[in-house]
Formats: C-alpha cells, sequence, structure tokens
C-alpha cells in the first residue's frame, strides 16, 4: 500500500508524503525496490559475461599470461597489432573475408527481395502461405546439418557428382577445389536465408494501401509498372536500411560455417579473419594476438557501419540513426 | 474485401507471368525440401541401391538398419540426452532471464530506466569477442560443465527488447490495479505480466530452443569430455569431420555405403526435433518478428 500512496501523493503534489529528509535517488530505489530486486539477476549477467570481456579486450595491449591474469601481465602496446597488420598473411585474410561477403552480398541481398516481390504477386493467398512457411523451413535447420549435407552431396560419390559424371564422364571435388569454395558457401547460404530474409520485406509489403494497386490498374498500368512504380518504392526504405547493415558487416563474417566446410586445401581462399581467430587463439593459445586481431575486425567494423550511414544519410535516404 | 488485392485478368502477358511465377514457386519449394527428402530416402535405402547412384526419389530396398545402428549406438543416446537437457535447462534459464530483464525496462516509473537500457543496448554493438568471452568462463571455472553451454548467452539482447516491446503495450491500469490489491513488482510480474504474455514467451522458447538445440560452436569450445557432447557436436565429427577422412582413407565401398547410410539417419535423427515444433514455430515467429521490426 504505502508504494501505492507514495505514487499517488507524487502525481498530486510533486512531493512525496513521507521521507522528505531522504534524497531522491535513494526515495526512488526504495520505491523500485522490488523492481531493482528482479533486474539483479540480469544486471549480474551483463556485467559478467558482457561487461567483463569488454574489459578482456585489454589483453590485446599486453603479452597476455593466464596465471598473471589481466592486472600482473607486460604491457606491450600495439605491438600484437603490428605484427598482424605486417603479416603477409593480413592480406590474405582480409582479402578472404571481403570476397565472401561481397559476393554473398551480390547474389545474397536481392534473392529475398526479389522473392518477396514474387511471393506478393501470388493470387492464391493459400498458396502463398505454404510457400512462405516451406521457404522458411531451411533456417531453423542447424549449421552442423547443412554442412553435413553439402559434404555428403559434394562427395565423389554424392548426388552432385552423380550428375556431373552423367555430362563430363569425371567427378570434381568440390570441397577440395578452391575455386568452387565461395560459391558453395553463398549458394548454400542463400538456400538457408533467402525465405527467412524475405520476411522483413513482406512485412513492409503489408503497409501498402491496396487502393493505390487499384487505382494504378485504372490507369492501364501493366505488371511490370506495377512492380515497379508501388511496390519496389514501398520498399525501399526496408532494402536500403538492409543494405547499410550488410555494408557494416563487411568485414565481419561468422566462423561457425566455415569451420565446418574448410579443408586444408582450401584454406587460400576460405580463412577469413574470425576462423583465424579462432586458430591463432583457442587452438595455439597465443590470446593476445588472437584477441588484437579480434579487436580490429571489430574495429573496423563499426568504421564500416558508421561511414555507410553516414553516406546514406548524405544521399537524403533513410539512415539506421 | 478491402484487404485483397485487385485482379486483373486482362492480357497474355499478365497470365504468362502468373504461370511462370507459380512455376518457379513449386521450384523453389522443390530445392528446400529436396535435400532433407533426399536424406530421408537414402536413411531408409539398402546399400546396393544407394551404391549405384538409384535412389533419388523413392527409397529402394526399404530397411531400417541404419536407424537399429544409430539406436544401438550408446555415445548417440549419450548426446541426444545431453541436447535434450542443454535445450530445456538453457530455454528456461534464457525465458526467465530475458522477462526478469524486460520487465523493469518495460515500467516507466523504473528509476534509472535510461541508464540501465543503454547499458543493456551497449551490448548489441560492442562485445567482447571470442578470446576474452572464453577467458572469462574459464576464469569462471565453467569449462567442460553444462554451466558454460547455458550461460553466457542467458539473454539474447535482441529478444529481450521483443519482450520489453511487448510488456510495454500491457495496459498499465492492469499494474496499477495490482498495486490497489497489494501486490508487489514481483507478484505483478509473474502473475498479472507473464500470464499475458504467453505468446511471446511462446515465441521466445521457440526460438531460444531451437538455437540451443542447433549450436554447435560454444559447445566445441567450453566441452572437452566426449560424454558431455551435444548431439550437433557428435554429429560434426560424424558427419562433416568424418567424410573429410574418409576422401583420403580407403575404406572398402560397403563400408562407405554403410557409413552414409548411418551419418543420413543421425542427421534425420537431429532434424526430427525441429521438424516437429515447426508447426508451432511458425505460427510465432513471424509475430515477434514483426513485433522486433515494429520497435526495434
Amino acid at each position: 500500500m504505502s508504494t501505492l500512496q507514495q505514487t499517488q501523493n507524487q502525481k498530486k503534489t510533486g512531493v512525496p508524503g513521507k521521507s522528505k529528509s531522504m534524497p531522491k535517488p535513494v526515495r526512488e530505489i526504495i520505491r523500485c525496490k522490488y523492481l531493482y530486486l528482479i533486474f539483479l539477476i540480469p544486471f549480474v549477467y551483463y556485467i559478467l559475461f558482457q561487461y567483463w570481456p569488454m574489459y578482456g579486450i585489454l589483453i590485446s595491449f599486453q603479452d597476455y599470461n593466464v596465471v598473471k591474469g589481466i592486472l600482473g601481465s607486460p604491457w606491450v602496446g600495439l605491438k600484437h597489432f603490428e605484427k598482424f597488420l605486417l603479416d603477409p598473411y593480413f592480406w590474405k585474410l582480409v582479402r578472404n573475408t571481403l570476397l565472401i561477403n561481397i559476393y554473398s552480398l551480390l547474389w545474397g541481398f536481392p534473392a529475398p527481395i526479389i522473392l518477396a516481390i514474387l511471393l506478393n504477386e501470388l493470387k492464391n493467398e493459400k498458396f502463398k502461405k505454404v510457400i512462405q512457411n516451406i521457404s522458411y523451413l531451411p533456417h531453423f535447420i542447424s549449421t552442423v546439418v547443412v554442412c553435413g549435407m553439402l559434404v555428403n552431396f559434394l562427395s565423389s560419390d554424392g548426388m552432385i557428382n552423380q550428375l556431373v559424371k552423367v555430362f563430363t564422364g569425371t567427378s570434381i571435388q568440390f570441397l577440395m577445389d578452391p575455386k568452387y569454395f565461395r560459391t558453395i558457401y553463398v549458394a548454400s547460404g542463400i538456400w538457408q536465408s533467402v525465405g527467412w530474409n524475405s520476411i522483413i520485406y513482406l512485412a513492409a509489403l503489408t503497409g501498402v494501401d491496396a487502393e493505390m494497386y487499384e487505382a494504378a490498374l485504372i490507369d492501364g498500368a501493366n505488371r511490370w509498372h506495377r512492380i515497379w512504380y508501388i511496390t519496389l518504392p514501398s520498399i525501399a526504405p526496408t532494402i536500403s536500411i538492409m543494405l547499410i547493415m550488410n555494408l557494416g558487416r563487411l568485414m565481419n563474417l561468422g566462423h561457425e560455417k566455415i569451420l565446418l566446410l574448410y579443408t586444408g586445401s582450401t584454406y587460400e581462399v576460405a580463412d577469413v579473419i574470425s576462423t583465424y581467430v579462432y586458430r591463432r587463439g583457442l587452438l595455439g593459445n597465443d590470446f593476445s594476438y588472437a584477441t588484437a586481431v579480434g579487436l580490429f575486425q571489430a574495429i573496423v567494423g563499426v568504421i564500416l557501419v558508421t561511414s555507410a550511414n553516414q553516406i546514406s544519410k548524405k544521399l537524403g535516404e533513410t539512415s539506421l540513426w | 474485401m478491402s484487404k485483397k488485392k485487385p485482379v486483373d485478368n486482362a492480357g497474355i502477358g499478365a497470365r504468362i507471368f502468373d504461370g511462370c511465377n507459380i512455376l518457379f514457386m513449386l521450384l523453389l519449394a522443390f530445392i528446400m525440401l529436396y535435400p532433407m527428402y533426399n536424406i530421408l530416402v537414402v536413411s531408409i535405402s539398402s546399400a546396393e541401391y544407394i551404391y549405384r547412384g538409384e535412389v533419388n526419389f523413392i527409397p529402394k530396398g526399404i530397411n531400417f538398419d541404419a536407424y537399429k545402428m544409430v539406436f544401438e549406438n550408446e555415445s548417440i543416446w549419450v548426446s541426444f540426452k545431453n541436447s535434450v537437457v542443454y535445450t530445456v535447462v538453457g530455454t528456461a534459464i534464457n525465458v526467465v532471464c530475458s522477462a526478469m530483464c524486460a520487465y523493469p525496462l518495460s515500467r516507466k516509473d523504473f528509476y534509472g530506466r535510461g541508464f540501465f537500457t543503454f547499458f543493456v543496448a551497449l551490448t548489441m554493438f560492442i562485445s567482447g569477442g571470442m578470446i576474452p568471452s572464453y577467458l572469462v568462463v574459464n576464469q569462471l571455472r565453467l569449462i567442460n560443465t553444462i554451466w558454460a553451454i547455458v550461460l553466457p548467452g542467458a539473454i539474447s539482447t535482441y529478444n529481450m527488447i521483443i519482450m520489453r516491446t511487448f510488456f510495454q503495450n500491457i495496459p498499465s491500469s492492469l499494474t496499477e490495479s495490482a498495486y490497489l490489491d497489494g501486490a508487489n513488482d514481483i507478484q505483478i510480474l509473474f502473475k498479472v505480466i507473464l500470464p499475458l504474455s504467453m505468446p511471446i514467451i511462446a515465441t521466445m522458447t521457440l526460438f531460444y530452443a531451437v538455437g540451443h538445440w542447433n549450436s554447435y560452436f560454444q559447445a566445441m569450445i567450453y566441452l572437452n569430455s566426449k560424454s558431455k557432447f551435444p548431439l550437433q557436436v557428435l554429429l560434426r565429427e560424424i558427419i562433416v569431420a568424418g567424410n573429410m577422412a574418409e576422401e583420403s582413407a580407403d575404406l572398402s565401398a560397403n563400408m562407405q555405403i554403410i557409413a552414409i547410410n548411418f551419418k543420413y539417419a543421425v542427421i534425420i535423427i537431429t532434424i526430427v526435433p525441429i521438424l516437429v515444433v515447426y508447426p508451432f514455430l511458425q505460427k510465432y515467429f513471424t509475430k515477434g518478428v514483426m513485433i522486433g521490426a515494429i520497435k526495434g
């Protein structure tokens, strides 16, 4: 009851009825004490598993020693960053990361937009629903299963090679050959995500007024006109926001799928910054160096997303913030 | 009626377009489903037909030997059980913690709301990264325990914000009348807010559960005894790593076929739980995505 009275009093007069002597923060905290109690566990979680690792980034400026800890390890300044940037392998990693991302963007970015537009053109709502639900399904299949399917279908006597053999007589070692790696990565990525990524565009399309289509029809617009002048403009803001976000991620590439797909013979095209961090850090126990590499990637990511946003703002398009 | 799009059947061009569109959609559905269908068909076919490459659409020489082998394999059972435990415990922690984080942040009268929202949202843009996170888990002595799997990702900030948005839309008059009845905020959360939030709780449960069931990387880096591996890690060893070795090792043809059969049966066992929850999933996730998109 007291909590309520207090809130009511505050509403009426702006001055709480009791405990006038206490400073405002203390009063407020007491008023919200149960909310604070609820928030305690999440707060501890964020401190332990989000902010403590951020503090751990300091080891990239140290020669970190697990026994000595962050406070006891010697500081070495930018040594690890210099070492990484001067390593000839650095360029290969950057190139691989960028190329895989650019190809993914080139093929993978338009795909869900096209799918959404085509789904929008379907007249039978039931059929549309069924197709949508089927297209989302691969999103829920685990990376391990997807890569397992790829490895088996692409193996020398797998499904794909049986087809290849019919036409060429020989089989291709897809996963051993560097020239196929990006194609496999990008194509399977589209398979996994095209349906799921189309949801956001379809959501934008549900907001389009049906009267616009009707009016266009009366004015004699055909399909292409309607797609070009009504559908596309109405999802354009969504498209540009998604594009900014994707450009911001150009230097970030997840390690999970690549770790499952790359082999010794495809390292030259498949090894990217995040897999390198994993190998150097967790397999090689070179914690400081790997953290420096990871931090470098994160900083470039922030710069990229900020500048993409800036450019988009300048062009008068939508921006993230 | 007003929601329906106008239909124009005028012009042959429009009809051709519609026809092609439907064909394209059918092709798309085929591409999405066929890999999984093929896995299923091969897993119940007999070795000689698989070897000759005759099993594409219809299972030949139907038998369940591969499944028998899977069920008799003890490490698969252990991993399956581990996966179930990690998923159930992990999801319970996820949902409870996310709700406990989202509720105070959804209350306009929560003192320090702005600061705490920033405190939480910042982690979506900045994170410690792989190595520092690993070192923290290591320092907390969680390596090779279930806690290394379920605690580091206890709250997905993105999901939590979706939940907060949902809570915000619950009329505050409900909270106020509960106050009048003498309830405190903890009671209000569990007895008023959560029962009203079942759609979002269901969505979150499914999202988190699928995430746990499908994840392998955390388990791979944080667990080192085989008896604790979840299914995905074991699957990785069987189907991905195993196949890579197979390219060089010269197993007899027959051995290899049994292996393929067996591998596919394991894949089926791994995706069946997902397929079972999928109808529920698809009912809820679009809703979840929408709520997130509106006020993300």
